[in-house]
């Protein structure tokens, strides 16, 4: 395996069971993550896209073992996480960790900062009570919090701020990987500038690894080197971020890009119109699932599901007609 | 300036709260030009939507108030209105969309009666006519087989159909005036795409003039003629949409729109953005000046001693700001 690749994830699903009842079995399956391959590498921040329901955040979770996922695997640092029992998978924890979206759900409002900071210490056992104090001013004046603040509990702070407490969590155990789901979605913009600024910080100075999920693509472009657009459970197609913003190939990544407003007064605007929804996940469409909503199908579309495939080299689309033709 | 149809003068509206007075609308001036749109951009607690409630009249009293001020809306003064005569401007002269496509819409009736009761309730017609009049602005805002949707309830309709649906109320009455608040917030964007869009297109067929408030500059610039950058309860800045974009004057507004990453230019070099420090002010808690100060990188004394006025930089170009004397 390649020593580059802090985490590989192969042939991944999760499907969830819906409907039905105790004796009968579920009547219908969800597969919100359908069949997913990539590879992050150490030190790179993989961005992962993709517009709500199509499974980003369930495969982030899946990553964590915070669902178990249907099939597939999943290796950190060559390790089988799937196969791990308990006490490997709290080591592997320890290396892994995870960012929420919503600053006002993620903390528990009766543990103050100091406590919440201090989480992984407890879970862990690590550091004697000391040291731990130490590490928690050490941790929070790293992100911005005033020392005096950390004996304050969560509803004292503004959303920005807890967002800060919330990664201050996350890097108390010196973690090699951090996913962060939609972390600056819920903020206002002049403050998603300033937790992305942190963000990136923290990167250059202890060498972290970011799972950056997010439905925002200006974000993405600007934080990512490496992106994956999903689609209905499955990677529709993964880049360089340059590459991919520059010269998508999916149409779906096309639509996508053309849809984001703009504020630029010389940016002439051509918009590619995708017309329709995301179809039921419960029922997906036979063949590509995009096959209904895209202006370049042909007959092989709507029969056979394209499989993700390498074009130039690092540029991988999974598109039954763009590969020949765009 | 165009002719305005709806004009806010020095509208303050404040809410009572155990903490204190939250003047959440501060003196806020604007003119919304008839047959245009004018975006209303600013972060949560600026006091975009109390400006937005406080037309419409429907800020909840207690805790709130509007403490002075005029709103002109096409000749009088709304705030002199008696709440009849108010109830007959709500919804039907000045409609209003909301953020929120699932809460908006009542979970236990069928989409069509919703309909129908709003359109009965503002024009003077019989049930049967109410429900042929649902069936055509379904058909307007591009609902695909409209009469199946009247008989199906919220919950049977995606996010992207329940926001046409309740475009298709607001417009059901032909108002001359429609606020949009934070409509595709919610929203994918590709279908984010589809609804300013279908709002864009409705405005020039129906020629209403549209109040659109928003947190997100590409959408303004997509939609809007006109725009008004709200602060901490005020104008920050007034344009023409060119104006505001080709040279932004407020030191908030250059600030905002330096802090996005912007997806059609070159990447920079760095990763770092240029991010406008500190935080929203406390509303209770105001400085003595301009409220922007403390965040601002071209603050001088005289930020700090006297609140500036809205200056008029020529061409309808408004700031507030004392480096622009």
């Amino acid at each position: 395996m390649n020593n580059r690749n802090l985490l590989v994830v192969q042939g991944l699903k999760k499907h969830f069971a819906m409907g039905g009842g105790f004796l009968h079995g579920p009547a219908f399956h969800l597969k919100a993550v359908n069949g997913v391959d990539l590879n992050v590498k150490r030190g790179e921040t993989f961005g992962l896209v993709g517009e709500s329901g199509c499974g980003k955040t369930t495969l982030g979770r899946c990553i964590l073992r915070l669902e178990e996922p249907t099939g597939g695997q999943i290796f950190f640092e060559g390790l089988d996480v799937l196969a791990c029992d308990r006490r490997q998978l709290q080591k592997i924890r320890r290396d892994m960790q995870i960012i929420f979206q919503d600053p006002y759900a993620s903390l528990n409002p009766r543990k103050k900062i100091r406590r919440i900071i201090g989480e992984g210490f407890n879970v862990h056992k690590l550091l004697s009570q000391t040291e731990r104090r130490q590490r928690i001013s050490e941790l929070a004046n790293l992100v911005g919090i005033r020392p005096e603040q950390i004996g304050r509990y969560p509803h004292e702070f503004s959303g920005g701020q807890r967002q800060r407490v919330c990664i201050a969590r996350a890097l108390a155990l010196n973690p090699k990987l951090i996913i962060a789901d939609e972390p600056v979605s819920a903020l206002d913009v002049s403050i998603q500038a300033q937790i992305l600024n942190l963000l990136v910080e923290l990167q250059e100075k202890f060498s972290l690894t970011y799972l950056f999920i997010s439905h925002d693509l200006s974000v993405v472009r600007h934080i990512c080197d490496r992106v994956a657009v999903m689609y209905m459970g499955r990677i529709v197609e993964m880049a360089d971020s340059s590459t991919l913003f520059t010269r998508p190939l999916h149409p779906y990544t096309l639509a996508l890009l053309s849809a984001v407003p703009v504020a630029n007064p010389r940016t002439k605007s051509k918009r590619i119109h995708l017309y329709g929804e995301v179809p039921s996940q419960i029922n997906p469409p036979k063949g590509c699932t995009f096959n209904p909503r895209c202006s370049i199908k042909k007959d092989i579309c709507s029969q056979q599901q394209p499989e993700l495939g390498e074009g130039e080299a690092g540029h991988w689309v999974a598109c039954h007609v763009s590969k020949t033709e765009i | 300036m165009p002719e305005s149809l709806l004009e806010i003068r020095n509208l303050k509206t404040y809410f009572k709260t155990d903490e204190g007075i939250a003047k959440a609308v501060n003196g806020v001036d604007l003119n919304v030009p008839k047959g245009q749109t004018l975006g209303l951009v600013g972060e949560s607690g600026c006091g975009k939507s109390v400006t937005a409630l406080s037309v419409m009249r429907l800020i909840p009293d207690p805790p709130g108030k509007i403490m002075g001020g005029e709103i002109i809306f096409d000749g009088q003064n709304l705030l002199k209105l008696s709440e009849s005569e108010m109830r007959r401007i709500r919804g039907n002269t000045i409609s209003m969309i909301f953020q929120e496509p699932m809460t908006a819409l009542n979970p236990v009736y069928r989409i069509g009666s919703q309909m129908a009761e709003v359109i009965q309730l503002h024009q003077n017609v019989s049930r049967r006519e109410a429900a042929s009049r649902a069936l055509d602005m379904l058909h307007k805002v591009g609902i695909p087989d409209p009469k199946q949707r009247l008989q199906e309830y919220p919950h049977q309709i995606s996010g992207g159909m329940r926001q046409r649906v309740l475009i298709a109320m607001a417009l059901s009455s032909h108002p001359q005036m429609v606020i949009a608040d934070e409509p595709t917030t919610a929203l994918d964007v590709t279908i984010q795409a589809q609804i300013l869009e279908l709002i864009n297109t409705l405005k020039d067929e129906m020629g209403t003039s549209n109040l659109l408030i928003t947190h997100d500059l590409g959408v303004v610039y997509e939609m809007a003629q006109w725009v008004a950058v709200m602060y901490a309860g005020k104008v920050v800045e007034y344009a023409a949409k060119s104006d505001l974009f080709n040279r932004p004057l407020h030191p908030y507004t250059i600030g905002l729109m330096e802090s996005i990453p912007q997806i059609d230019r070159p990447l920079p070099k760095t990763k770092i953005l240029k991010a406008i420090p500190g935080m929203v002010p406390n509303l209770f808690e105001l400085a003595y000046g301009c409220y922007f100060q403390e965040r601002c990188n071209r603050a001088f004394e005289r930020c700090h001693g006297e609140e500036p006025p809205l200056l008029d930089k020529g061409s309808d170009h408004l700031v507030r700001c004392w480096r622009h004397e």
